[in-house]
């Protein structure tokens, strides 16, 4: 039976929702030209919000969900007995500019199940990818992900298209991968982005004459990684990004907890890890890519303290580097305080150029006092004794949540 | 005491020009008022009207002026007087704006940031519907949406750079916008206007259910995304109290699905997945080994690396250069001495007169080792047990390739061809014993001089690597030109010769050059191939000579 072009968007955005990447964000500024809609402004809009605070930017669709691989944590793999459907080229790029042009998008982000081959697959992704640049002149957002085995030609010519690839690493260690996604090879997926940062790099590169390469992927390439599904502990995730971060310039890594999938499969874990889980993740990923941090200070083994955010962990273990004179320390220092945004530091060092700072002052700055109490000492503030108290910890941590009449 | 009424459009440029005309005058802030009246142009209701001073005379800082054209779209009625005041200020302290602890200050970036939340809130919220015809050359769309601030005029470039191509109009109640062939104007605000749902609403409307994950609720995050203030004009709204309804018993179905039994067609795709012979290997000498390094797991180097680089050149390349480990772009690439330190090691070649294709190139570790730093991976020299981890992949290279002379780059070069890396400085330019007492003379890494801080040193370090590439290229030619012209050459490289089919008969080493008959010069104040002691060339490697390179 054939089914009508609501059932196909359903089954196939069901199917994409568990990929945690939304941004469109990254981009180079462009704008829309006689006759051809869309701009990309660089920094992304989200243009609505779903019931699960997720923000929605993009159009994100799966090509088709029908599969050949069979990795346990999808629910699109081969052996789910799931409802099946593709989308037309035609069809995808109608939706594609209607929503478009009704200002609910800012483009597309196309995934796809594997048919008949990585390769076969990656073909006519690219080839939707062109009827919206050619034919359409859409000059909105692509985000296209990257067919797992997909050669690198085919990457690069996706490159010139979408404004961001992406290779899912999906997860974090070679033997989660060998058993979970047996026909995913974890040394391929890093090939693949290889491939992506070489071709990135070279279309930077002005010729002799001082002319530029036509833009290669100029959003970047980010990735997903699904936490929770096999065993590995948060300090391997966070010693994998930071390789990934500096190996192929990833502008980000997407934390996914696993979501148990309908009629999973007995080699998952029957609950899925609590969201909580992926926050922190995020929050040591920020620490990376803005404050400086290795993986190894954020978290040198084991798993991140579900009751204080990373930062603060950090702090409370090295005790003896506080408090931090906001009068005068170095923006590397400030930056290690506990409830000091990168914007909050920017504004301390701006304004000690007049004053000499004050506890007051520092709340107008915007830093969370309630944290950064104990670790900061400023003209009118010192913590004393605060520093050293026994229960500094459950000070900082959230009171527990009273349980939950069962 | 004027009294300054500023026009609903235009607001920003007029409260400057006022703005000037008062600070010219010297009119302190306490003897201005100021309003939004309803007329396009600026008023001064007052007979004290001061000048339009000239171009030039009145100095703001850039960042007050870049706050005031946001804040002033801020629907407080005090913010134009706000403004004036702190331009009055800044007259006496040009650099209050750098104090964001000022009261003042904060206050108008406070006001600043709203505005330009509500710009973007626009940017993101404006829902359009078709208006005219579908297969119009140019197509019609409409839009109705309430902001919190009098933002429309500032947002609606945005619309106009990226919905250039169609007509369209943004009402709001306090301005309309009208975009239409390309030019945008703007009108008193108006009351709501009838739009109809087009199909495309309920297909968005299928999509934003679909892309929800019942699993996650987060209700109050999307209220703070997505304040119900804008929910009026979005066509997805309507369906997320429903949504939310039916979330948890969704997200229980979802958990709770007993895993079933996979279709027939998916046991038959998967047989014949199964039946699929195994992609092959990139043609070329290194997939020899590619295949089985790709699997080596001897050392944790491979975790942090992309590939392992195996060496690249001719089966039968009479010379074999052995480097210290894949540089950050042979990782990436997957070839070796593909970077920087590649690129002068190539070059030092070809000066050298050494042809790069008769050339085997290789590393003694073969992945990548190496520390973070940001968004740099920084090399590591590896140690003692990669070294020797790694040392077997080397030793089936030379198997593979049996070269007359090796060359060792570096000191990991060095241990894991003489199993001694310390005294590389001492030791370089000399032959010693490799396995199977192949000659190998050892130098210094390219990728050592690259780092060197003192130019004239980095300049003298790669002359000196030029001429043991030149000591090389010799010693093979003497090799070639028969095994009695030069004895001295090296011992070792005549013992293993016979073990070569047609090995020195055959002129290889000329690789299509006419050789050059002199001996190679001993280079001074340096030990050169004919002095190294006898008792040296006899230290034994740590291997055992025997059955490593036969198996």
């Amino acid at each position: 039976m054939a089914r009508t072009l609501h059932q196909k968007l359903q089954i196939l955005a069901e199917a994409a929702r568990h990929d945690a990447s939304c941004a469109s964000s990254g981009g180079q500024g462009r704008d829309a030209r006689k006759g051809e809609p869309g701009h990309t402004t660089g920094s992304g809009i989200c243009h609505a919000f779903t019931p699960d605070g997720r923000c929605i930017s993009l159009l994100k669709v799966l090509m088709t969900n029908f599969c050949i691989f069979d990795c346990a944590y999808c629910p699109s793999r081969l052996s789910a007995d799931t409802p099946r459907a593709r989308l037309a080229p035609e069809e995808v790029v109608q939706l594609t500019i209607e929503f478009y042009r009704r200002n609910m998008i800012e483009g597309l982000f196309l995934s796809s199940g594997i048919i008949r081959s990585p390769d076969d697959t990656m073909q006519d992704m690219i080839r939707i990818l062109r009827i919206l640049r050619e034919r359409e002149g859409f000059r909105g957002y692509i985000h296209l992900k990257v067919i797992p085995g997909a050669s690198a030609g085919l990457i690069e010519e996706a490159g010139l298209l979408a404004d961001r690839l992406s290779v899912n690493v999906e997860l974090p260690t070679e033997a989660g991968l060998a058993r979970l996604a047996p026909r995913k090879d974890a040394q391929d997926i890093r090939r693949q982005m290889a491939t992506i940062r070489l071709r990135t790099e070279a279309a930077q590169e002005r010729s002799p004459t001082g002319r530029r390469p036509p833009p290669f992927a100029p959003a970047g390439q980010s990735t997903q990684v699904i936490v929770g599904a096999d065993g590995a502990a948060d300090a391997e995730i966070l010693r994998m990004s930071e390789q990934l971060y500096a190996g192929y310039r990833l502008r980000r890594v997407y934390y996914s907890a696993y979501v148990p999938v309908p009629g999973a499969s007995d080699r998952l874990p029957p609950r899925p890890p609590p969201l909580l889980r992926e926050h922190r993740l995020y929050q040591a990923d920020w620490l990376l890519r803005h404050y400086g941090f290795t993986a190894e200070e954020v978290l040198p083994a084991g798993d991140l303290d579900p009751d204080l955010d990373p930062k603060t962990a950090w702090a409370l273990r090295h005790r003896h580097l506080f408090p931090v004179d906001v009068r005068r320390a170095g923006r590397e220092m400030l930056l290690r305080v506990p409830g000091f945004g990168t914007r909050t530091v920017d504004r301390i060092l701006s304004a000690r150029r007049h004053r000499a700072l004050r506890w007051e002052d520092l709340r107008h700055m915007g830093a969370v006092l309630g944290r950064a109490a104990p670790f900061v000492e400023a003209e009118d503030w010192h913590p004393r004794g605060l520093l050293e108290a026994e229960g500094l910890r459950d000070r900082l941590a959230p009171p527990p949540q009273q349980l939950s009449l069962f | 005491m004027p009294h300054v009424i500023l026009p609903r459009i235009g607001t920003d440029r007029a409260w400057r020009e006022a703005a000037r005309a008062c600070l010219a005058a010297r009119l302190a802030p306490e003897r201005v008022t100021w309003s939004l009246g309803e007329a396009e142009d600026l008023l001064f209701d007052d007979d004290e009207v001061p000048p339009a001073p000239r171009p030039g005379t009145v100095r703001a800082p850039a960042a007050f002026v870049e706050l005031a054209a946001q804040a002033v779209w801020h629907r407080d009625p005090e913010r134009f007087a706000r403004l004036y005041g702190l331009l009055w200020r800044l007259r006496l302290h040009p650099r209050l704006m750098d104090d964001p602890a000022d009261a003042a200050v904060a206050q108008l970036i406070r006001m600043a940031r709203a505005v330009r939340r509500d710009i973007h809130r626009l940017h993101a919220f404006v829902r359009f519907r078709e208006v005219g015809d579908r297969t119009a050359p140019r197509r019609r769309f409409a839009a109705w949406i309430e902001p919190q601030h009098l933002t429309l005029e500032p947002a609606a470039p945005f619309f106009a750079r990226r919905f250039a191509d169609m007509d369209w109009l943004i009402a709001t109640p306090d301005l309309v916008a009208c975009f239409e062939d390309g030019v945008l104007r703007f009108e008193e605000g108006a009351s709501r206007p009838e739009l109809a749902e087009d199909e495309a609403d309920a297909l968005w409307r299928t999509y934003f259910a679909a892309i929800f994950n019942p699993a996650r609720v987060n209700r109050r995050r999307m209220l703070a995304e997505m304040p119900r203030r804008w929910w009026a004009q979005m066509p997805e709204a309507a369906a997320i109290p429903d949504l939310l309804r039916k979330a948890e018993a969704a997200a229980r179905t979802m958990a709770e699905a007993p895993p079933r039994e996979p279709p027939l067609y998916a046991r038959a795709l998967a047989r014949r997945a199964e039946a699929a012979p195994p992609r092959p290997h990139p043609p070329g000498p290194a997939s020899v080994l590619a295949g089985d390094l790709a699997a080596c797991r001897a050392c944790p180097l491979w975790e942090g690396a992309t590939q392992p680089v195996p060496g690249e050149g001719p089966p039968d390349a009479p010379l074999m250069l052995v480097g210290e480990q894949p540089e950050d772009r042979d990782d990436l690439t997957g070839r070796p001495f593909a970077g920087p330190a590649g690129d002068l090691l190539l070059r030092l070649l070809a000066e050298a007169g050494i042809d790069r294709a008769q050339v085997y190139l290789t590393h003694a570790v073969k992945h990548f080792n190496y520390m973070t730093k940001g968004r740099q991976r920084l090399a590591r020299s590896p140690g003692g047990a990669e070294i020797a981890a790694c040392r077997p992949w080397l030793l089936r290279e030379l198997e593979l390739v049996r070269p007359r002379l090796i060359v060792a780059l570096g000191a990991t070069a060095a241990a894991a061809l003489t199993g001694r890396a310390e005294g590389i400085l001492r030791r370089r330019g000399g032959i010693e014993a490799g396995p199977e007492g192949l000659p190998v003379l050892l130098t210094l890494h390219p990728g050592h001089l690259l780092r060197l801080p003192d130019p004239v040193a980095a300049e003298m370090e790669t002359e000196a690597l030029r001429r043991d590439l030149i000591t090389a290229r010799r010693h093979l030619e003497g090799m070639a030109a028969g095994s009695g012209g030069d004895a001295d050459a090296s011992p070792s490289a005549e013992a293993n010769a016979p073990r070569r089919a047609g090995g020195s008969a055959a002129p290889r080493g000329s690789r299509g050059r006419v050789p050059d008959p002199r001996p190679p010069q001993p280079e001074p104040g340096r030990s050169s191939p004919a002095s190294i002691p006898p008792s040296r060339q006899g230290h034994a490697p740590s291997v055992p000579p025997r059955g490593v390179c036969g198996g």
